[in-house]
């Protein structure tokens, strides 16, 4: 049952919930967390779709904020629904329309559930520090996604600047399967890991987390290549009697080989949108180890890290060769090797570790450019897209 | 919040940070085998349990599923069996990517249980696996079969070199209740397993202990204040534990028929969640300080003098039962008409401990009964002063907490509340609280949970020996008293219980929830 509420404010629609709810006879229904989507008309409607999904599993209040700037007047116009047929709690969604549309939060925060935790999700577009957003303020948890921009890597560069405890990105939600697949492997008795390298579809922010990741958990280079996609496509820790390699082409069926064991399959599927926002609700104290697999990203092969606060940063991977003219291996070489050193004040853990880091990126910077093992054939096109991309 | 009841070994590897919780735990190389794979439990629970844990990425690549029956099929036929268990009763979406991992590590392996070249078969196809999935030596065989079976398995896989482990490799034995039928054979099914494999290896199913209510029972008592003070005889009257079923013995005539409620529920479900209810805060959520302390409830139970007066037990009776007529329990096929085996009972224990001096905990369970329920309640005492007239608080009860186990997992608690309106009267009211829906994939199934945790190899959710034979002891008088005193008493089926499960009670001043 939905119900319309044009030109109205939020004590109405917070009235309209609850007298929904009564009227349902379910007064007394256990929602755990108050959702906020921020969202355009646009991206909206998927968002709220994968929100109820995962609010099957946390009964939530979901609400969602719809700026729609323009010069008409201040006006709120709200549409309720409560209990409804796909086990959703409670949903409002809020069209902010005219200057209104810069004051969400004053919409929003008289109707969160009182005392329960507060989530807000940006599914396209974020502020540049979500928690400076007076919306992101009101939450102890803030979800960005960094895949859904047209400039992936540098809206992650940005969350790196702009990351605070209670930060977390789908980019990096993206990746737990990944993670939870290499982590087991090592859980077997393993030499140790000398090395590891990364494929992945260029701009893709995951891969990059995942390089960033590795290089933070192991210690050791990690060398990035770009696939056709999709997604992530491999992953090998080589270690002193051979590698470990994880195939994934098609971006369902992991093939996991490594010595001593036949060729091994595992699903990997590229998972949908509600089970990410379901995985992401299911903690909400700060993923520290986000939170430093960011502050890794300035060593990572051929991620150009801009200096704060300029909305920048790009990648440029060492086999990226060629279609512009330019030296690329050591364009990425002197970027990369430099990029510890331009410390952004927000990265006080990363300044900890410079010395040791800077001399690690330059030797891994200076590998030869062509050692990879999927080399994308570049056309002009994708030669030019890139360029356009360097720093401002 | 279900609570984890371990805290995992990190140990070295760089890539487990304990404070990264997203990452699951991956069950290693191995591969389940099981016995009995044309019984309902492994259709309709383990076999669609094993696809959900594939689909959600908990096992290994390279899983095997290997299944040992007497019947003439090939590694397809099992295979199909195995889908269509998936397809009819799995939580979580097929997918056609899942199964088709899943299928490759399909085998089977006909022979009867006394088949020395069966078991042979049975360790060649498990050496190949190792060889081809690569499972690494690392095998779990389920016992999906009657008890009376588990002393000849269990020593074929001994004499067929199953059970021995190489290094750094692990097998492991699970098996479902019951453990035994009175202590003496308890100990000897102890016995003749431990033979063969050591009590680390031996993981004894109880599928209530792998469901999340029963695990956030722990949460609620250890992770608040607001319960644990009460949580005592000075203000608990009683506990009354409950699991009821709907339903006859249907086609488990064989299975039933000798065992009866007691020794098929009180023995290790009811006596399980009493344990977590009645024990004190354990030095850690790890497996051993846990048991310690259920261990110390299940050695301070007591029993009452009178057996008669205190406990009771019945038959269901033909009947009608939620809008169908039901046959009684000796018309049931494969039934002696004059089994005294009983399908309801019920005892009154007592905890020996300061904290639950005085305290009873009522206990029943029984098939054919209203309605399909399992809870846990706790009654406190009335408050003992009220300044309200005698008629306004006609309709006040005694205050209630309310652990719901199944089917609608959550919590009730119960208390007076003011009737809206200009005169003061005073009315019960439940106030509910239900997290998640265990209807959705995000709830995983009990069976889930413990088939990880047998691959994991983590015992905390697994009873004991100690636990089954202390659970024994207390039941054993109870169930010889009843064998030499006659006939249980009949009731009629879709009603709460004999007669005699309401006197038992009310001679305590007390009545039964109606759940």
């Amino acid at each position: 049952m939905t119900v319309r509420l044009d030109d109205t404010t939020a004590a109405q629609v917070s009235t309209a919930i609850d007298q929904e709810r009564f009227r349902q006879g379910s007064s007394a229904v256990g929602r755990v967390l108050t959702l906020v989507i921020v969202a355009d008309e646009a991206t909206q409607a998927d968002a709220v779709r994968s929100a109820a999904e995962a609010a099957r599993e946390h009964p939530s209040r979901i609400l969602v904020a719809i700026p729609r700037p323009g010069r008409g007047p201040a006006r709120l116009d709200a549409e309720v629904s409560v209990g409804g047929v796909d086990g959703l709690g409670e949903l409002a969604e809020l069209r902010l329309r005219g200057p209104l549309a810069h004051h969400a939060a004053s919409v929003v925060l008289p109707l969160l559930v009182p005392d329960a935790p507060v989530v807000v999700w940006w599914p396209s577009r974020a502020p540049d520090v979500p928690s400076d957003d007076p919306v992101g303020r009101l939450a102890q948890r803030r979800i960005t996604d960094s895949g859904q921009g047209p400039r992936p890597l540098k809206d992650l560069d940005q969350r790196r600047h702009g990351y605070r405890a209670g930060d977390t990105d789908l980019a990096w939600t993206r990746l737990t399967p990944w993670r939870a697949l290499l982590a087991s492997a090592l859980d077997q008795p393993t030499d140790p890991v000398v090395s590891a390298s990364v494929s992945f579809q260029r701009h893709n922010p995951s891969g990059v987390l995942l390089a960033a990741w590795l290089q933070r958990g192991l210690g050791v280079p990690v060398d990035t290549h770009t696939s056709r996609g999709p997604g992530i496509t491999a992953v090998t820790l080589r270690t002193g009697h051979g590698d470990i390699v994880v195939n994934r082409a098609d971006g369902r069926i992991a093939r996991m080989t490594r010595p001593g064991y036949p060729v091994r399959e595992a699903p990997l599927k590229r998972r949908s949108l509600e089970a990410l926002i379901a995985e992401e609700l299911r903690r909400l104290d700060p993923d520290e180890v986000y939170g430093e697999t960011l502050s890794e990203l300035p060593r990572v092969q051929g991620f150009v890290a801009a200096p704060a606060p300029s909305r920048g940063g790009t990648f440029r991977q060492p086999d990226d060769d060629g279609a512009d003219g330019t030296d690329l291996s050591s364009g990425a070489s002197r970027r990369t090797a430099s990029a510890p050193t331009t410390k952004a004040p927000a990265q006080k853990k990363a300044a900890k570790k410079t010395a040791a880091t800077t001399a690690r990126a330059k030797k891994v910077a200076a590998q030869p450019a062509k050692k990879t093992a999927a080399t994308k054939p570049s056309s002009p096109r994708t030669g030019a897209r890139t360029t356009s991309k360097a720093p401002r | 919040m279900p609570v984890r009841l371990w805290t995992p070994a990190e140990g070295a590897n760089p890539l487990r940070d304990p404070r990264d919780r997203r990452l699951p735990r991956i069950a290693g190389p191995c591969s389940l085998v099981m016995f009995g794979v044309t019984g309902d439990l492994a259709r309709k629970k383990l076999m669609p349990a094993v696809y959900d844990l594939a689909n959600r990425g908990l096992l290994p690549p390279g899983f095997a599923l290997v299944g040992f029956a007497r019947r003439d099929w090939v590694d397809q036929d099992f295979a199909a069996i195995v889908h269509d268990s998936v397809r009819e009763h799995a939580r979580t979406e097929f997918r056609e990517d899942t199964w088709q991992e899943l299928c490759k590590g399909i085998r089977f392996v006909a022979g009867d249980i006394n088949d020395d070249s069966a078991f042979d078969q049975l360790a060649q196809t498990v050496m190949d696996l190792d060889r081809v999935r690569g499972t690494r030596g690392n095998h779990a065989f389920y016992l999906s079969i009657p008890p009376k079976f588990f002393a000849p398995v269990v020593q074929q896989l001994k004499r067929s070199g199953l059970s021995a482990s190489g290094d750094g490799a692990w097998r492991r034995v699970v098996i479902e209740k019951p453990f035994g039928h009175d202590l003496a054979s308890a100990r000897e099914l102890n016995e003749t397993i431990g033979e063969v494999f050591p009590s680390g290896s031996v993981f004894r199913i109880d599928h209530y202990l792998g469901k999340e209510t029963v695990q956030n029972l722990l949460a609620l008592r250890f992770a608040n204040t607001m319960f644990e003070p009460i949580w005592n005889a000075n203000y608990v009257d009683h506990v009354q534990i409950t699991m009821a079923e709907d339903i006859g013995i249907g086609g488990r005539a064989g299975y039933y028929d000798g065992i009866g409620a007691a020794r098929d529920v009180i023995q290790n479900h009811l006596l399980q969640l009493l344990a977590l209810t009645a024990m004190e805060e354990p030095l850690s959520f790890r497996a051993n300080d846990v048991r310690i302390e259920k261990e110390k409830v299940l050695a301070a139970l007591t029993l009452p003098d009178d057996l008669d007066m205190h406990t009771s037990r019945g038959q269901y009776a033909a009947g009608w039962q939620g809008g169908e007529p039901v046959i009684g329990y000796l018309e049931e096929t494969g039934i002696s008409p004059t089994s005294t085996t009983e399908t309801f009972a019920a005892v009154r224990l007592g905890v020996d401990t300061r904290r639950w001096a005085g305290v009873p905990f009522y206990l029943r369970t029984g098939k054919r009964l209203g309605r399909r329920v399992t809870e846990l309640a706790i009654v406190f005492k009335r408050a003992p002063h009220l300044p309200f007239s005698a008629t306004d608080t006609e309709e006040l009860g005694q205050n209630a907490f309310v652990v719901r186990i199944q089917p609608d997992e959550g919590v009730t608690m119960r208390f007076g509340s003011k009737v809206p309106g200009t005169q003061m009267e005073v009315r019960d009211v439940n106030m509910d609280f239900a997290y998640g829906d265990s209807f959705t994939e995000s709830s995983p199934e009990a069976y889930e949970r413990l088939i990880l945790d047998v691959l994991l190899g983590d015992p905390p959710l697994f009873p004991r020996h100690e636990e089954v034979e202390l659970g024994w002891t207390i039941l054993d008088p109870v169930i010889e008293h009843w064998a030499e005193s006659g006939k249980p008493e009949q009731y009629e089926s879709g009603t709460w219980g004999p007669r005699s499960s309401h006197e038992m009670i009310w001679r305590d001043g007390r009545s039964w929830r109606r759940p």
